[in-house]
């Protein structure tokens, strides 16, 4: 059984986000919290990445880059929405053009609150995902194998 | 011609397993550098294997074969060279290997993989005429172009080749991808070209790009112990200290300056090149 949950790259996309969560999640990259001792690369490749962490809304605009960027990721992939906005739409629910959070697009697995989300939070939600991310690993295989 | 051909088949064996573990001990250095605790040394090779897990998405099916045979190409390039062959062979199946590794990535046709690959391009021309001028010199102080020729001169060519030394090392720095001159595969988190020459590159074709990085990176290390070996075996330890020694001044280059233009780039590397290299090209022929 290969172990990938060493390796988990991120891909960071801004929805519709006030910029609060996209400067936390850059936050948690830099030498105080260190991402990389986990592993964690961020890189702007969805063909490279195995994580993909979004804020802010959904909104008629965004959707089909969303969903876009979702289907170039190679499986096993996990989802993070991190923010209320990318949670639920948070303040900007109501908004004509939002459609609510980036769950009514992609299938969200990880939701990590706030406003603005927490380094610390945005951590602990990427680990959860790094654990995600190896069962789903582990799932495939098996199956593979049962069909074999 | 036993021990060349055990040279060459250490090195398939053994040099991706260099190359990666000094690829995670570059990460360690910079992170040390920029004051974090970063990854394990092992990183790399968490990274392969995680890659060759992933599902692959072919985005073009060319891309595969022009990867596969840019791979081939790069373990022929340094089998030939420790096998002990001609240097000049060498340099001109690296140059195929990375011409191959240009239409990996405009096969795919994406804007920025394209953008990337015309960048190492011109990377390309900008370190080929140090390479070029590298050989001439290894065949002035040696009498031959072949390695192993070279490798059991009297005096380690460094003594003959100081110039054409610093242009071999200033151009590793275009050739290892490290930050003034990476132009082509924007590494680290700058990404105006997403990730420039392996944009579309995924999973198991990014793996493959990898190893060959590391295979190159041994090979290109193997030339500057070529520098310093000689008749003597206490040679080969200096070499293997000089060679982590350049190592260590392309990590600390890449952490300490921002990236170039590329018409700085050429501009800077093709001076260093005539002035380093052609001067010291101008007195061999002199002193000969």
């Amino acid at each position: 059984m290969a172990n990938i949950s060493r390796s988990p790259w991120l891909l960071h996309y801004d929805g519709s986000s006030c910029n609060g969560c996209d400067i936390e999640v850059l936050a948690a990259l830099t030498p105080v919290y260190d991402a990389e001792r986990l592993g964690v690369v961020n890189t702007g490749d969805p063909m490279q990445a195995d994580i993909f962490l979004i804020t802010g809304g959904i909104n008629e605009q965004n959707k089909d880059v969303v969903k876009q960027i979702y289907d170039q990721m190679p499986r096993p992939k996990v989802v993070v929405a991190v923010g209320v906005c990318a949670c639920t739409g948070g303040v900007f629910k109501d908004c004509y053009n939002i459609l609510g959070g980036a769950d009514t697009v992609i299938p969200v697995d990880i939701y990590v609150p706030g406003c603005a989300a927490r380094p610390q939070a945005i951590i602990d939600g990427v680990v959860q995902a790094v654990g995600l991310f190896q069962q789903r690993l582990d799932e495939h295989n098996a199956q593979k194998r049962k069909e074999a | 011609m036993k021990l060349g051909i055990t040279y060459m088949l250490l090195y398939i064996v053994l040099a991706p397993f260099i190359g990666g573990f000094l690829e995670g001990l570059d990460r360690k250095i910079s992170a040390r550098m920029q004051r974090r605790v970063g990854p394990p040394v092992l990183q790399p090779f968490y990274d392969v294997k995680k890659l060759l897990n992933k599902q692959t998405i072919t985005v073009s099916t060319s891309q595969m074969f022009l990867l596969i045979t840019y791979f081939v190409l790069m373990v022929l390039t340094g089998a030939l060279f420790f096998f002990g062959a001609d240097l000049l062979m060498c340099f001109f199946v690296m140059s195929t290997a990375a011409t191959f590794l240009y239409f990996a990535a405009v096969v795919t046709s994406s804007p920025y993989s394209s953008a990337g690959a015309q960048r190492e391009l011109i990377q390309m021309m900008a370190y080929e005429p140090a390479v070029l001028l590298t050989c001439v010199g290894f065949y002035l102080a040696a009498g031959s172009f072949n390695v192993s020729d070279i490798a059991k001169s009297q005096m380690s060519n460094i003594a003959f080749l100081p110039g054409f030394f610093v242009a071999f090392v200033f151009i590793l720095t275009i050739k290892m991808r490290k930050s003034p001159f990476d132009t082509s595969a924007s590494h680290h988190m700058h990404q105006e070209l997403v990730k420039g020459l392996t944009t579309e590159m995924g999973s198991r074709n990014l793996a493959i790009f990898q190893i060959t990085e590391w295979y190159e990176n041994v090979f290109l290390m193997g030339v500057v112990g070529l520098f310093i070996i000689n008749r003597n075996p206490i040679s080969i330890v200096v070499a293997i200290a000089v060679i982590l020694l350049v190592y260590f001044l392309e990590i600390l280059i890449d952490n300490s300056s921002a990236r170039m233009k590329w018409q700085q780039m050429l501009k800077i590397t093709w001076a260093v090149t005539l002035l380093a290299a052609g001067v010291n090209l101008i007195m061999l022929m002199v002193i000969r």
